[in-house]
């Protein structure tokens, strides 16, 4: 299933976050969490293993309590696809220092590869620019890939979406910690938070 | 017994206060008559941010990230949005979030809609079920210190809790031709 000219997905996402800076990166259940923890394990981390298209808005709950640091959503097809309305409110939000980019497979890689929409007739970017995120593209080459990175470090201009055609094949998993009050506590510790 | 009561205009104005006391910023909320004075309130507050969602378990996981990032919130819904949240507040549980929510109820109380009953009768045990503390408010003069109670376990013991807001309290919706 793998066709010519797609993406690798950690070579994305190790790009997207090579120069992070202060930034926030959260990662859709599945492989995209993988992909953070094989990118390096990092304190402002959010990784996911469950709650399904719920990645978005938890970029936007962090973006709208930290607006001076970047928060970039990573995620996958499938988990975006069940999430699609919080585009619309991210779009009637505008967070400026919001990210979010769809490594799409166009699968559902975690359960034996089903195809998704993405592989049919939805178009995500189309969707995205639709409600109202104006920075709305499609990305192909890794020199876009930076191009990316570098702008989701200005916490002025967005948000932005991007969707990334990726290649579908199964990687080695590199498991996250999977502790939910760990991880959480760990990125409100990296703002200075001390626990309850 | 339907109409709305004399007091009716003053407790979202109470809940308002104790919002801000407790230091809430993020209010998402899918509307519902029973909340429109209160989402006005938040709408036009300079500390508070009123996040209209397009389905309630958006705004389980905005308040997961809310969280993360220092900031308190409150989900504001109707009881059939309830049933909309089930699998995001598997959230509440992992991340072990102070959540907070306030539940218009339908369903009861001299319900026109049937539609409204199914869902309006879960509520209570979906809730619960998932975890969450419930308490209900059902007379105007008894809803400052059900959402101050509310609050405070949420905000201080980390303890879910959803405050239910009787049909009773808010009246039952009239519907004409």
């Amino acid at each position: 299933m793998s066709k010519a000219n797609l993406l690798d997905r950690r070579a994305v996402v190790s790009e997207l976050l090579r120069d992070r800076k202060g930034a926030f990166a959260i990662g859709g259940l599945g492989a995209s969490t993988y992909d953070i923890a094989a990118a390096g394990d990092h304190d402002r981390n959010f990784y996911l293993w469950g709650g399904m298209g719920g990645a978005v808005m938890i970029g936007l709950g962090l973006a709208l309590a930290q607006p001076t640091l970047p928060v970039v959503v990573i995620t996958g097809d499938g988990e975006m696809l069940m999430g699609m309305g919080s585009l619309a409110t991210v779009g009637l939000q505008q967070p400026k220092n919001l990210a979010i980019i769809v490594l799409d497979n166009e699968a559902y890689g975690e359960t034996g590869g089903q195809t998704s929409h993405t592989g049919g007739t939805a178009d995500l970017v189309g969707v995205a620019k639709a409600c109202g995120i104006g920075d709305s593209r499609a990305i192909s080459t890794m020199a876009e890939v930076e191009a990316f990175a570098s702008s989701l470090q200005d916490v002025t201009a967005g948000p932005r979406f991007a969707s990334a055609k990726i290649d579908g094949a199964n990687l080695e998993r590199v498991l996250s910690s999977r502790d939910g009050t760990y991880i959480v506590n760990r990125i409100r510790g990296s703002i200075g938070h001390t626990p309850i | 017994m339907h109409a709305r009561a004399e007091t009716a205009a003053s407790w979202p104005e109470e809940i308002f206060s104790i919002l801000q006391r407790f230091e809430v910023r993020q209010v998402p909320y899918v509307p519902d008559a029973g909340h429109s004075e209160l989402i006005e309130r938040v709408l036009g507050s300079s500390s508070m941010r009123g996040i209209a969602l397009t389905t309630e378990e958006e705004g389980v996981a905005l308040l997961a990230g809310a969280w993360a990032g220092g900031q308190r919130g409150v989900l504001l819904m109707q009881s059939s949005g309830v049933g909309n949240c089930i699998n995001m507040l598997s959230l509440v549980q992992i991340f072990r979030l102070p959540f907070l929510t306030l539940v218009t109820m339908r369903g009861e109380w001299g319900e026109f809609n049937p539609w409204q009953v199914p869902m309006g009768s879960n509520t209570q045990g979906i809730l619960e079920l998932s975890g969450i503390k419930v308490l209900r408010a059902s007379r105007p003069d008894e809803v400052r210190e059900v959402v101050e109670a509310g609050a405070a376990q949420a905000y201080n013991a980390c303890t879910p809790t959803a405050v239910l807001l009787s049909q009773r309290l808010i009246g039952a919706k009239v519907f004409t031709k």
